[in-house]
């Protein structure tokens, strides 16, 4: 009688997952991954019978399993390149793109480094490896630790092919090997937090009170802006990206009713609980 | 009556044999197979990438345009943590391993055994994760370093995820030793530490080396706990005390990003060829070890 119970348990949630279509199958982003999460909760609450699955990996990550279609959503943090585009349409997929929020990069240092202000080309030497030591910023004589994401996140793209080319014509730039490269951002939150010496980027939702957001300007000109809501919507603070979903071809039934949602008032809701920059 | 009997005799150890022949053969099997599917993924870089570019290049950046595959800075990356981890562990590791066997007597005994089995049963991401919040701060205040983040933290913190296994099987070893050798050194006079030092130790030296090999390849093919604390910078390093990345998690951390059959991804197939043939090295230094103190 038990074995037939836990059979029958067994194949109910099967069902549910498998065979239901009202399962959404969410993958990408690791900077996403709690706005999807959130998303996804908000979502069931109001609709009991949908299943929405998110898991993160990186945007790289993500993109891979909407090529290879195992996903029905792919958030991601930074836009497909050309190459990925074209193996989707050898494989005969057709991404469809949705901006459903915007993020602000953040540039963050130990609330003990005296530096506040910098400017992108001076972002960039630092992160190239030109800039080694925070005396030349004016700061104290102590070595510059550069901290980057992994190569399979989407930060690391966009940081790379916009901070790092940003006075770069031949876009040739490369971070410096000495950088160090964690495993997620919250890695690079902690190593922050507990060493003056380090400098690092990631999305504004994780800068707390044990680190200090860099303000940002293009060149020594300013003004500097910081990573707040108001710059990143009012387009000011200039490390700012869009975060995306995708699909294949049009979305349909549930997952174009969850995508409705996301963009809905109370989805965009969700965006600023978050720590994110709505787009509507 | 007794014919039948004894054909049947013949037919049963004659399958139990061949299941045992099948048995044997069939991890040789997996493993030349594990070989060939490595090889099939990984060989297709050399298509683009020289086999000297790829081993001896000192510039790894798998995504760029360009990419630049060169995995000089990961094979020192990965050989200055085991070496440093071997370093600290070996010595630890056997003479723990000597004192429990020869020395410690009673309760002392069964307690640290049993603490060094707990030691090995803690899964490495956990430790990482100790590593990272305790570790690393203490490393980086104490020899006054940019980031604590180094590969001395990671062949420290190796170390003693080397040591559990080294001591278990040392020990083994010296149990193993026969204990009328002890007792016969002790009747012609020789001291406790003679004894152990000049006698036991020496017969047990196969076992010893197979528990120190062993201990090395726990260290060279551990990914989580390295991937945290060693800082990942693709640069030969000048010091232990500099950031390094190693094999290992250069294959797990971009592993889930590359599309099959990319230059990407053949090139972390082709590091995982690397890895099997050091490890295969390590196995065949150990063999030749242990036969050659046999004789």
């Amino acid at each position: 009688m038990k074995k037939f119970f836990i059979f029958f348990v067994v194949t109910a949630i099967a069902t549910l997952v498998w065979a239901g279509g009202n399962s959404i199958q969410i993958k990408g982003s690791d900077t996403m991954v709690n706005l999807g999460q959130a998303w996804a909760e908000a979502y069931m609450g109001k609709h009991s019978d949908a299943l929405v699955a998110v898991t993160g990996g990186g945007s790289g990550t993500g993109i891979a399993a909407l090529l290879n279609g195992t996903c029905d959503i792919t958030e991601t943090s930074r836009q497909m390149e050309k190459e990925e585009m074209e193996q989707a349409k050898t494989r005969g997929i057709h991404p469809q793109e949705f901006i459903v929020a915007l993020d602000g990069l953040a540039v963050a240092v130990n609330p003990a480094n005296p530096i506040s202000h910098l400017t992108i080309p001076q972002i960039a030497d630092i992160f190239t490896g030109k800039i080694k030591n925070w005396k030349e910023l004016g700061g104290k004589d102590r070595p510059i630790v550069v901290l980057s994401r992994e190569v399979n996140s989407g930060t690391h793209v966009y940081f790379k092919e916009h901070v790092l080319h940003h006075n770069d014509a031949d876009k040739s730039a490369e971070f410096s090997p000495a950088a160090l490269l964690m495993p997620s951002s919250q890695a690079i939150a902690d190593e922050i937090a507990q060493n003056p010496n380090a400098i690092g980027y990631y999305g504004m939702g994780y800068v707390s009170k044990t680190q200090k957001a860099i303000a940002v300007a293009k060149d020594t000109a300013g003004p500097y802006y910081t990573p707040t809501m108001e710059n990143v919507v009012s387009k000011q603070y200039y490390i700012s990206r869009p975060l995306i979903f995708y699909t294949n071809g049009d979305p349909r039934g549930v997952v174009k009713d969850f995508i409705d949602f996301v963009f809905s008032p109370q989805g965009q809701e969700i965006v600023k609980d978050t720590d994110f920059v709505p787009v509507k | 009556m007794l014919e039948r009997h004894w054909t049947w005799h013949r037919v049963k150890e004659f399958l139990i044999e061949k299941c045992i022949y099948l048995s044997g053969v069939t991890s040789i099997v997996i493993v030349a197979l594990i070989f060939i599917f490595l090889a099939k993924e990984g060989f297709a870089l050399f298509k683009t990438v020289g086999v000297g570019e790829f081993l001896l290049g000192i510039k790894w950046y798998p995504i760029s345009h360009p990419a630049q595959f060169g995995i000089l800075p990961l094979i020192i990356g990965s050989l200055v943590v085991t070496i440093g981890a071997t370093l600290i562990a070996v010595p630890i590791g056997v003479a723990s391993a000597v004192y429990i066997s020869e020395v410690a007597s009673g309760k002392i005994k069964e307690v640290l055994k049993s603490g060094i089995e707990v030691l090995a049963a803690i899964p490495s991401v956990v430790l990482g994760f100790i590593g990272m919040m305790t570790l690393v701060p203490w490393v980086k205040a104490v020899f006054n370093l940019p980031t604590g983040l180094t590969a001395f933290s990671g062949a420290l913190m190796l170390g003693f995820m080397a040591m559990p296994t080294i001591v278990s099987i040392a020990e083994d070893a010296l149990n193993a030793v026969p204990k009328r050798y002890k007792e016969a050194a002790l009747a012609l006079g020789a001291t406790r530490w003679q004894a152990i030092w000049r006698v036991v130790f020496p017969a047990a030296s196969s076992g010893i080396v197979a528990a120190v090999m062993l201990g090395i390849g726990r260290v060279i093919g551990e990914t989580m706990a390295v991937m945290m604390i060693t800082g990942n910078a693709a640069r030969i390093p000048t010091t232990i005390f500099e950031p390094v990345r190693t094999l290992t998690a250069t294959i797990a951390a971009e592993m889930g990003e590359t599309v099959r059959g990319s230059d990407h991804y053949s090139a972390l197939f082709a590091i995982g060829i690397v890895l099997f043939i050091i490890t295969f090295m390590i196995n065949l230094i150990a063999d030749i070890a242990v036969h050659h103190k046999a004789k």
